[in-house]
């Protein structure tokens, strides 16, 4: 439980202590202690939802600067397909990718060309019946650690392949390996990433022993310098880069990679509070005879990233644009054969019990009768003034300890009324004395 | 006697509330660390009946008892009451409107559906009078 990481971190300075993040928050993660936001690390699944929400910017996404690229002899940028989507008038994904190799990179690999390895990867294992129906991405990491500590039951439901980035990671090293003779040590691989969550997943993986990622730098630091290079990119320096198409690109928005399998019966849900209605409806089995189910914790999918520059749905209509003139798919797994072991999970995802009140189940019955109880002397207007983000988790943290019931400032104010009463009687019985 | 009680009412007239209860009682079960595929169980059971509440009964009450080895969900309406119980165990055998099939309920699935979550399954139907329903999962079942 200790050595959780999380890309979401606070800036004690600027945080007020108002309540916007804890009423956000979709484990509710958050309370505030002494005035200043807490994450309880476990719980937090490295969505942004409190980063987006924070009127005073005081949650960050922690990510790795420029410079680390320097520390490797041979440097590959990996950028996620929705960096297209931040240009304005961008007809070919070359532009970008020539740029980058512009900026400081030696090499550039698309991870829209891995998501199409994915897509084909998908297509085979679903065909092969392996996987319990209906088969939920796995490609949006902050899904993955909400179904693993929300969903124990769909935990056998989640496609067990790498994401593209891993992918995109692994088939740059072994190519760098083979042109350059360097070792694996010397060649860095940087993701340019959209969302927080992708570092989490490179710190911390899941299913996966060790990322092949070396860094990941957000989309929103690389922009600046990057739009410059390529305003600055003579015709002679556009190089033949792109190894994807319409496939590829399309991960980068909600229904993308569910249109890539090319299958009629999925659903594709964005907004981590839509996901999670999505999941607790297939959790029921209500959600009727579906064999794919895409979610993304962003609303419009990767595009809606906190570390991206642009608005998600204009970002969205510029890759419509984009995506207007090229092939279908432009990378592709070796006919006939099985899906490579190297795209495929090391271990399967298991259910992190991170929210139940006790392990011994006599002993959370009797905190949770406790709770009953003491909700229903709450308001119940889960105004969060307590610091917890409703009256119910309220009456929970008061149970587990970890709150004293007078943080409640209607309790409190009861107990000063009862008070006060009780010495205006006192006032009142003296007064014919006088 | 159960160690944790929870009650319901389940109001007849707006069909848009119809899950509520037992919605609540799976995050409840969660919140307990109760077995997974057993919370899974009592979701989809204790569902079809609330809906049943709902749809046949006009409305009525569930009372779901919690003990660390078993959950179970009573649910009362004073309904029509059900004619023929046997007929209704029936897959696709339902006497449902056309309005609340048009939003993909009436399959016929409910009760078989209950009988096939649950370990345990009583009805005791009274027509004019009202439905009584008792379904009982156990933590540990051999069923899926």
């Amino acid at each position: 439980m200790a050595n959780f990481y999380h890309s979401v971190t606070l800036d004690k300075d600027k945080c007020v202590g108002c309540t916007n993040c804890i009423k956000r928050c979709p484990t509710e993660a958050i309370r505030v202690r002494d005035g200043k936001a807490v994450i309880t690390q476990e719980r937090c699944i490295d969505c942004g939802e409190c980063i987006r929400i924070c009127p005073h910017h005081a949650k960050r996404a922690r990510h790795d600067p420029l410079a680390i690229v320097k520390r490797f002899k041979y440097k590959i940028a990996l950028p996620a397909p929705s960096l297209y989507g931040q240009f304005n008038n961008l007809d070919d994904q070359d532009y970008v990718l020539s740029g980058l190799k512009a900026l400081d990179f030696d090499d550039v690999v698309e991870v829209s060309g891995a998501a199409e390895l994915v897509s084909e990867a998908t297509r085979r294992l679903m065909d092969s019946g392996a996987i319990r129906r209906p088969v939920i991405s796995s490609a949006c990491p902050a899904v993955v650690r909400l179904i693993r500590v929300r969903f124990p039951d769909l935990c056998d439901h989640v496609l067990p392949l790498r994401s593209p980035m891993e992918i995109a990671a692994t088939i740059a090293k072994q190519a760098a390996m083979a042109k350059t003779g360097l070792p694996e040590e010397d060649i860095g691989c940087f993701f340019i990433s959209p969302c927080p969550a992708k570092v989490t997943e490179v710190r911390d993986p899941i299913c996966v022993e060790k990322s092949k990622v070396d860094g990941v730098l957000a989309i929103s630091e690389i922009f600046p310098p990057l739009s410059h290079r390529m305003d600055r990119l003579e015709a002679a320096a556009i190089e033949p880069l792109s190894s994807s198409g319409i496939i590829g690109v399309g991960w980068a928005t909600s229904g993308g990679e569910s249109a890539a399998l090319l299958k009629e019966k999925y659903l594709a849900a964005d907004g981590i509070h839509n996901v999670i209605r999505v999941l607790e409806e297939v959790e029921d089995e209500r959600i009727g005879d579906l064999d794919f189910i895409e979610l993304n914790a962003c609303t419009g999918g990767c595009v809606g990233g906190v570390l991206c520059v642009e608005n998600p749905y204009i970002a969205q209509a510029r890759l419509q644009r984009l995506r207007k003139y090229l092939p279908v798919s432009q990378s592709h797994l070796a006919a006939n054969e099985p899906v490579p072991r190297e795209m495929k999970w090391e271990s399967e995802l298991e259910f992190s019990n991170v929210m139940s009140l006790s392990p011994d189940i006599g002993k959370a019955m009797m905190m949770m009768m406790e709770i009953d109880d003491l909700e229903q002397t709450l308001p119940q207007l889960d105004c969060g003034a307590c610091g917890s983000p409703t009256c119910r988790a309220f009456a929970e943290d008061v149970v587990k300890g970890i709150s004293k019931k007078t943080d409640c400032i209607f309790t409190l104010r009861g107990k000063v009324e009862a008070l006060s009463s009780m010495f205006g009687e006192q006032e009142e019985t003296q007064e014919p004395e006088s | 006697m159960s160690m944790l009680q929870l009650k319901y009412d389940i109001p007849g007239d707006d069909f848009t509330r119809a899950g509520e209860a037992s919605g609540d009682v799976k995050q409840k079960l969660k919140k307990l660390g109760y077995n997974p595929a057993a919370i899974r169980r009592v979701a989809i059971a204790m569902y079809e009946g609330e809906i049943n509440v709902v749809i046949h009964g006009g409305g009525g009450e569930a009372v779901v008892d919690v003990d660390p080895d078993k959950v179970s969900i009573l649910l009362i309406d004073h309904g029509p009451g059900i004619a023929d119980v046997e007929k209704a165990m029936q897959e696709g055998w339902s006497t449902a409107p056309d309005n609340v099939r048009s939003l993909g309920f009436g399959a016929g699935m409910g009760l078989p559906n209950m009988k096939k979550y649950s370990d345990e399954m009583e009805i005791d139907s009274v027509v004019g009078k009202g439905t009584k329903l008792k379904l009982v999962v156990y933590a540990q079942s051999s069923k899926a």
